[in-house]
């Protein structure tokens, strides 16, 4: 999708009434296109062409990219740095903060400095503990929580101050997004939590990864039912999949990844397969596609956690963007490249 | 101790009941309060408050007591000290993420709270802690707002 009035690639897109964000992801989704979401796995690394490159995979098929903040608790690349170095090309990026790491001080600093950057979309998460990864003895920070987050970031947005109530000369013109897990206890409230994530704040959701169509049918209709899918202040859901390698990687994340809910019948396809690989990317599009038809999805988000590049088959298999290609880089005008992109680097 | 906590969640209607029973009293002994001075009683109220919550609710006197919002679930013995529900690595059988052991003390909320005549309260935004009343007193933080001469400072919408 071109929109008419895009200017300079990377640069803002002037805010449309009824929109918060001058982001494409937001237009997107508020012109009713089903939206495709991917994720960054920032690099150990100091070289920004490791992001330069990881994010070309993506090239055409995706709306926005997540760059995770210290994602398993993982220590790596800043989530700021990942979408500062992007939107510097003009992707659009959605900035993680987790809660885990940083108090409140360095939070609403790092809001600002990523919506100076160019970063239109914030992720509030919560994060997961520190014992789930490579620094255990880390002190856990959780000054603030997930819903806490939202609410301060809005307030930064909307009424220009600080927590403290100090004044803000530019406000973050940011759209506002959370992450909910339909899948796991106490599931009848899951519903009531998004209700309350929404009073604080968020605009679109990006869910724990969906393996249990059934579940998320459910949270679906109570989440209709609520009334939040509808009226200015509504939210967008995008459900999160991706492809698995392996009934072994699968068991593996069942047991060791915080959250991830795979029912046995998932496990069961996979070890059935002779090529157990092509089985987990066939059951993401199967995902994707019945993800689609449920009411008041309104796009996807996928997570290919070191099988980045099947994103662009998944898409192109299901045919969810509908002919439409997300803007990259280089997409109107080859002069505009990712200098790291495989185009690039072959002329 | 783990097994009372969640012993009192499982008859949160009647913690409920004499919370509220509570305030009334907590109001009428203000003034008698106010003329002994609350610095001069804080600390010893506090050692009573800290007792009495310590043993029942496993309290970790953050000073801005929510129990009643929370189904009488301590919400600061999560260990990502969460106050405004569950995070998203809940095990499958309610246990928390970070002590496999423990129950989330965010599912037992939900429990407790659903047994509370008040117990959609759970649904409100709650505010983030505020540090500086840490260890501090939340019952005559209580007594001074329903008073009205709440610290100034103090700014937690939360009672009890």
């Amino acid at each position: 999708m071109k929109f008419d009035d895009e200017p300079v690639p990377g640069y803002s897109l002037p805010i449309l009434p009824g929109h918060v964000s001058p982001g494409r992801l937001e237009r997107v989704l508020r012109a009713g296109k089903f939206a495709i979401t991917s994720e960054i796995d920032p690099p150990d690394s100091a070289d920004p062409a490791e992001v330069l490159k990881r994010a070309a995979i993506f090239d055409g098929y995706v709306d926005a990219i997540n760059a995770t903040d210290g994602s398993g608790a993982n220590c790596h690349m800043s989530s700021v740095s990942v979408c500062s170095l992007l939107t510097r090309v003009g992707y659009a990026t959605i900035l993680q903060i987790s809660c885990r790491d940083r108090n409140r001080i360095a939070i609403q600093g790092e809001i600002l400095g990523g919506a100076a950057m160019g970063a239109c979309n914030l992720l509030c998460l919560t994060g997961d503990g520190v014992q789930a990864g490579d620094h255990p003895q880390a002190k856990p920070v959780f000054d603030l929580d997930s819903m806490s987050l939202l609410q301060i970031a809005r307030g930064m947005r909307d009424e220009q101050r600080f927590d403290s109530g100090r004044h803000i000369t530019m406000p973050p013109r940011i759209f506002l997004g959370a992450a909910e897990n339909p899948f796991v206890p106490p599931l009848d409230w899951r519903p009531h939590r998004l209700a309350k994530k929404v009073a604080a704040g968020a605009q679109f959701i990006q869910t724990q990864y969906c393996f249990d169509i059934d579940r998320l049918r459910e949270f679906m209709l109570k989440v209709n039912d609520l009334g939040l899918l509808e009226g200015p202040d509504r939210v967008f859901i995008l459900p999160g999949i991706g492809p698995l390698a392996s009934a072994r990687s699968a068991r593996w994340i069942r047991a060791n990844v915080p959250g991830v809910h795979i029912p046995d019948s998932v496990i069961a396809r996979l070890e059935g397969a002779e090529n157990q690989k092509e089985e987990g990317k066939q059951l993401c599009m199967d995902l994707l596609n019945e993800i689609r038809e449920i009411p008041g999805v309104s796009g996807a988000h996928i997570m290919a956690y070191r099988q980045e590049h099947t994103v662009a088959e998944i898409i192109k298999a299901t045919g969810v963007l509908e002919g439409r290609v997300p803007w990259y880089p280089g997409r109107d005008d080859p002069k505009e490249l990712n200098p790291e992109s495989s185009e690039a680097l072959l002329s | 101790m783990y097994r009372t906590r969640r012993w009192v969640v499982r008859h949160s209607r009647v913690f409920e009941t004499i919370y509220r029973r509570f305030e009334p009293v907590l109001v009428k002994l203000a003034p008698v309060l106010r003329r002994l001075g609350h610095e001069r009683i804080e600390a010893p109220v506090r050692s009573v408050e800290k007792a009495v919550k310590g043993a029942l609710f496993d309290c970790q006197m953050c000073g801005q007591c929510i129990l009643s919002s929370t189904g009488m679930s301590c919400p600061m013995n999560c260990p990502k000290s969460l106050r405004n529900g569950p995070c998203g690595g809940v095990r499958a059988n309610g246990h928390c993420e970070v002590k496999p052991d423990m129950m989330c003390v965010w599912v037992d909320a939900w429990e407790g709270s659903r047994r509370m005549q008040h117990g959609d309260r759970i649904q409100a935004v709650q505010l983030p802690v505020d540090h500086r009343l840490k260890g501090t007193s939340a019952w005559l933080r209580v007594v001074r707002q329903l008073d009205g001469t709440a610290s100034s400072t103090a700014k937690s919408e939360t009672t009890k």
